[in-house]
């Protein structure tokens, strides 16, 4: 199977300025050579704390953010130095689902509007209004009743839906959702992630699909990349995600994680995490999780790990010490 | 120690009057802590701001009820006792530590504030006891970091920092609101561990606002689930958990996607959003969106009904009438 998009060693960086003359003082290594492949019809999860790249990820891939180096191939055609029309042809396979239904709406723009706005932009203006109709039932809102509303009109839910209509319009390939659903209450965000996954099927589609919540990550993704500091610690499939994490990280974080289970919360052994994340205006030396790790050692300050298969098929960790069975945290009892 | 009894607090809006707490009651004991959980606009923030009289006024208005601390009714209280009484018997600690700290003054000022305005100490005092709060709250060199201003610290830093603040006067009971939710997972665990590790050494009552199921899991005694105003089931974690009565908590806890699942289950969504608390609907609040509500659900509003020793659930439904839809409904 090719992958549908392919993400080679990938640097964003951003320049520090200060003084009078704006002169560049550091760089905030947002993206710091990732490495990554999405196939055709497979949902990739990206999971990872704040500052670890993981938004800008999202905005090189739909070319909003011009990469410092690397490449970004889409159907193994390279689009990285593309052209403003290259990128506009390039999104009508392309589409992003963003985090906040307040802010990436036009509030002037009737909700209609906003789903036809590509459309337009793509001249299918044939039938427009039944298209239009045909979308909003698929997200599950009412043509008859919400057809000219504003968005003011409308809860968080229902605007994630008219976002995710917008976001299909143009039969797109590929999605990508940055935290498409942390900005949803409980109850509402189970209806948002069933449409996903509804409209995964039916359009056969394929996503990016960014969150922080490793449990949302774990319901909806096939495969799972843990991200820290600009780069890709831990590769792995749904299945043995949380079961075979080996990266000293992976193990942490799913440790943190909350379950909504008394008997199993309160037995379950927690790593606790030394310190803070550093900045990525200075990140360690070596691996960059050593300053935080509780496996590391001297060899682990000078030398960086490449992802690479350690025992689990189809699982890449960067790391030297990968967690072995026997240590596991039990995050199932 | 802390008992509410009947409490309503409604909102004066341009749109028309809120009822945000609409009759509830609960009682804390010392050392306790009970986890309110709730979405947004269920009315769990405008209690907790309640039991102080945080809340503004207007919009706010206390037309009905009683909250006793230690035999006292605050809603009652003369204005000069309930000063006196804030941060020093009952303490809080805000969702955003970015917006609860001052940003021009120094770490070490705002801590040896809190400290003075409840006890007299000397600066030199004072001094010594902001280090120690600090080293209680694990903030590494806090000598140092007493000289550091708040943008200087993470927001886990300043979190700890405001635990800190709330903890200078020893208060009997401590008032989370969603203290977490803006912090990354590892470091959420860390304030947990925290908020717990308080407890034992200070025996100190936390009630924990949050709307994350999982992390009253953990750390709460009792919980109570807010909908639309009301407390609508209450009881101990374990029961919540394990032998839930009430269709919203039910329904909940099968919509949220876990970690410890295996294959991916459809999550059971609830229909529909949370209500407009000026308009609600006639009868139980939550029967537009109640997967098993029926005709009589419309008519009536259902009290609080006991389940269990010390297990209230709101439905019309019994535990046994319950436990047989809910099966109808899982094989759907």
């Amino acid at each position: 199977m090719t992958a549908l998009l392919e993400i080679k060693d990938l640097h964003v960086h951003f320049p520090i300025k200060n003084g009078t003359f704006q002169k560049k003082t550091g760089e905030v290594k947002a993206l710091n050579g990732v490495d990554l492949a999405v196939n055709k019809g497979e949902v990739l999860g990206i999971v990872g704390e704040s500052g670890c790249g993981k938004s800008t990820l999202a905005r090189s891939i739909v070319g909003l953010q011009k990469p410092t180096s690397g490449d970004i191939l889409f159907n193994g055609e390279a689009y990285t130095d593309a052209s403003a029309k290259e990128i506009y042809e390039l999104r009508r396979n392309m589409q992003m689902v963003f985090q906040d239904p307040y802010t990436s709406l036009n509030p002037r723009m009737k909700v209609s509007e906003s789903i036809a706005a590509p459309l337009k932009a793509y001249k299918q203006t044939k039938n427009l209004e039944t298209r239009v109709k045909e979308l909003m039932e698929l997200v599950g809102l009412n043509p008859d009743m919400h057809y000219n509303r504003l968005p003011h009109e409308f809860s968080g839910g229902q605007r994630q839906r008219i976002g995710i209509a917008r976001a299909i319009a143009l039969e797109p390939k590929l999605i990508v959702c940055d935290e498409p659903v942390s900005a949803l209450d409980v109850s509402v965000q189970a209806q948002v992630i069933n449409l996903f996954q509804d409209l995964q099927k039916k359009l056969n589609l394929t996503y990016v699909f960014i969150a922080h919540d490793l449990s949302v990550i774990n319901h909806i993704a096939d495969r799972v990349a843990v991200m820290y500091l600009g780069k890709v610690m831990e590769k792995s499939n749904r299945e043995t995600f949380q079961a075979h994490a080996q990266h000293p990280y992976t193990n942490a974080l799913l440790s943190a994680v909350p379950l909504p289970d008394p008997d199993k919360e309160r037995t379950r052994e927690r790593i606790v995490l030394k310190g803070e994340l550093p900045s990525p205006a200075n990140p360690p030396s070596g691996c960059v999780f050593h300053t935080r790790c509780p496996k590391a050692t001297e060899f682990c300050k000078t030398n960086i790990p490449v992802p690479e298969e350690r025992g689990v098929p189809g699982q890449e960790v960067a790391c030297f010490y990968p967690v072995g069975e026997e240590e596991k945290v039990k995050i199932t009892l | 120690m802390l008992e509410v009894k009947d409490l309503h607090v409604h909102l004066e809006t341009p749109a028309g009057l809120v009822k945000a707490v609409d009759g509830v009651s609960f009682r804390l004991e010392a050392g306790q802590t009970i986890g309110i959980v709730g979405e947004s606009g269920s009315g769990k923030s405008v209690l907790a701001h309640s039991l102080t009289m945080l809340n503004p006024e207007p919009p706010a208005t206390y037309p009905k009820g009683e909250i006793l601390f230690q035999g006292e009714n605050i809603l009652t209280m003369d204005k000069r006792r309930l000063r006196s009484m804030r941060g020093k018997e009952i303490a809080m600690i805000f969702q955003d530590p970015m917006s609860s700290l001052n940003p021009v003054f120094k770490i070490g000022k705002q801590l040896m504030e809190a400290i003075q305005t409840h006890q007299k100490l000397s600066k030199k005092e004072a001094q010594q006891k902001a280090i120690e709060l600090l080293t209680d709250v694990g903030i590494p060199d806090p000598e140092r970091r007493m000289q550091s201003y708040p943008h200087q610290f993470s927001g886990g830093m300043r979190q700890r920092v405001l635990i800190a603040i709330a903890l200078a006067a020893r208060p009997k009971l401590l008032i989370a609101d969603e203290p977490t939710t803006a912090l990354d997972v590892t470091i959420q665990a860390q304030i947990i561990e925290l908020l717990k590790s308080i407890q034992q050494k200070y025996g100190t009552a936390i009630i924990m606002i949050t709307h994350d199921l999982g992390v009253v899991a953990n750390l709460a005694d009792r919980i109570l689930v807010m909908y639309a105003g009301k407390i609508v089931e209450s009881a101990s974690t374990a029961d919540i958990f394990y032998k839930t009565a009430m269709p919203y908590t039910w329904s909940l806890l099968r919509s949220i996607p876990r970690l410890d699942a295996g294959a991916s289950e459809r999550l059971l969504h609830i229909e529909g959003q949370p209500p407009n608390l000026i308009d609600p609907p006639q009868g139980c609040n939550f029967h537009p969106r109640c997967p098993f509500a029926r005709d009589a659900c419309l008519q009536e509003d259902p009290p609080l009904g006991e389940r269990g020793s010390g297990h209230l659930a709101a439905c019309i439904l019994s535990q046994t009438e319950f436990e047989k839809e809910k099966k109808g409904v899982l094989l759907s």
